[in-house]
């Protein structure tokens, strides 16, 4: 027990840092960048707390906007996010998440890659709908939340196939 | 009774995941608003100190290209230092500002950010340097933004790339001012809205500070004129601005104190009353 609580402490530091310190300032073709570190919420124990889950995803959501001065939309992303996580994984897994027993480390790739891709979709149009703050320009936010996605889609992945063998 | 607690242990993440949503809501709009984000900025110890501590390995990247930018400063003010035409040795005491009423301090970037829609900067001075909010930013080659939150040792700027920012700006030529704002688009150009049709303006003409408000003194190169167009109304110009400053990469700073602001506001706010 107190070994995972110590593996969420570190994920949740390291991916803060990381993200806030590189990932922020990689600006791909202007303004695309990846948000990786909602990873610590897709990545996070199935079986757990969820007041406590909802409560640590905020807090990650406000350390982020707080390196980053943005106000509150990490923190809003990240929290509805972590609130309807059930049902995607519901969604994408169906009967092995009903019977408790799936392992993010040993499910098929076609499902993880639809999990991954839904909380990624919603928590990054949360963000910049709430960032731009405008109806008006809601071409730009969809133009930024499908090219900021497919980034950090692909770094969601790639990382989670790096350190699966750890694990 | 009964059912009101059952009903809230039953939905206690719901409600909860909705309390947490409607404060971050909160600090979303607070921070759409003016010298409004008091609770959630990047001038605290711990971003502060980290910044900081990341800066002073980043710093060392881009040295020779700072250099460059100083040395040109330096270039350019001994330029005018050796060039009056009256000299400077003479006793001439100018009556009508008879003592400083700006004060410069020098100041570096922490974290710079120009990718989104409201770019906020991190600078290394804070309210132990006397940084106060509403003290000008400038760097070598032109304006960067207006002092938002401090702690003690760092301070949060409002960038000229930040939608919500609004700095007052004229044409060098013929005097007619606007308000400089961003449209979030391209972090080389801002806009200058508000200048009257009747205003003789052609592409490459400087703009520079007001003076207007008691923030910049006058005179502080902006950029210059990189298109135009007539705004709905067809009364006023949208001037696009190509800014001198390149605000993708700032280093060294420096922040104006106007001595006479409070004066000047304190006056302003009577007479309004």
């Amino acid at each position: 027990m107190n070994s995972i609580v110590f593996t969420h402490t570190f994920r949740f530091i390291i991916l803060a840092l990381l993200q806030v310190l590189v990932l922020s300032h990689i600006n791909f073709l202007g303004y695309i960048n990846p948000y990786l570190y909602i990873l610590f919420i897709l990545l996070y124990p199935l079986k757990n707390n969820r007041v406590i889950f909802i409560l640590v995803s905020f807090l990650l959501g406000l350390t982020i906007d707080t390196f980053l001065d943005s106000g509150g939309v990490h923190a809003a992303a990240s929290v509805t996010i972590a609130f309807i996580r059930p049902f995607i994984l519901k969604f994408s897994f169906g009967a092995v998440y009903d019977h408790q027993t799936m392992k993010f480390g040993n499910v098929e790739f076609g499902s993880k890659l639809t999990y991954i891709a839904i909380l990624t979709l919603i928590h990054h149009f949360i963000l910049f709908s709430l960032e731009f703050f405008n109806f008006y320009k809601i071409i730009l936010i969809l133009q930024n939340t499908l090219f900021s996605s497919i980034f950090t889609i692909i770094l969601c992945l790639l990382t989670t196939i790096i350190f699966s063998r750890r694990n | 009774m009964q059912q009101i607690i059952n009903f809230i242990i039953r939905n206690k993440s719901f409600l909860l995941y909705l309390l947490l949503f409607s404060i971050a809501m909160v600090f979303t709009i607070q921070s759409h608003s003016y010298h409004k984000s008091k609770f959630i900025n990047s001038a605290n110890f711990l971003s502060g100190g980290i910044y900081n501590s990341v800066n002073n390995v980043s710093e060392y990247m881009h040295l020779r290209k700072q250099n460059e930018l100083l040395q040109q400063e330096n270039n350019q003010l001994k330029s005018l230092l050796y060039n009056k035409t009256d000299s400077i040795n003479k006793t001439f005491v100018d009556t009508v500002y008879s003592g400083v009423s700006y004060k410069f301090s020098p100041a570096v970037v922490i974290k710079n950010s120009y990718a989104s829609n409201n770019n906020v900067l991190l600078i290394n001075r804070g309210k132990r340097d006397s940084i106060k909010q509403d003290f000008g930013v400038i760097s070598p080659k032109g304006l960067v933004g207006i002092v938002d939150n401090t702690s003690k040792k760092y301070a949060t700027v409002i960038s000229v790339l930040n939608t919500n920012s609004r700095i007052s700006a004229k044409l060098k030529k013929s005097n007619h001012f606007g308000s400089l704002v961003w449209n979030g688009k391209s972090p080389y150009l801002v806009q200058l809205t508000e200048i009257p049709k009747i205003a003789p303006i052609t592409a490459g003409d400087t703009i520079i500070t007001s003076g207007r408000s008691s923030i910049f003194p006058k005179d502080i190169p902006i950029g210059t004129i990189d298109s135009y167009t007539l705004d709905a109304s067809q009364n006023y110009y949208i001037i696009h601005v190509r800014l001198f400053n390149d605000m993708t990469s700032l280093e060294h700073v420096y922040v104006i104190e106007n001595k006479d602001a409070e004066e000047i506001n304190a006056l302003i706010n009577n007479t309004n009353e």
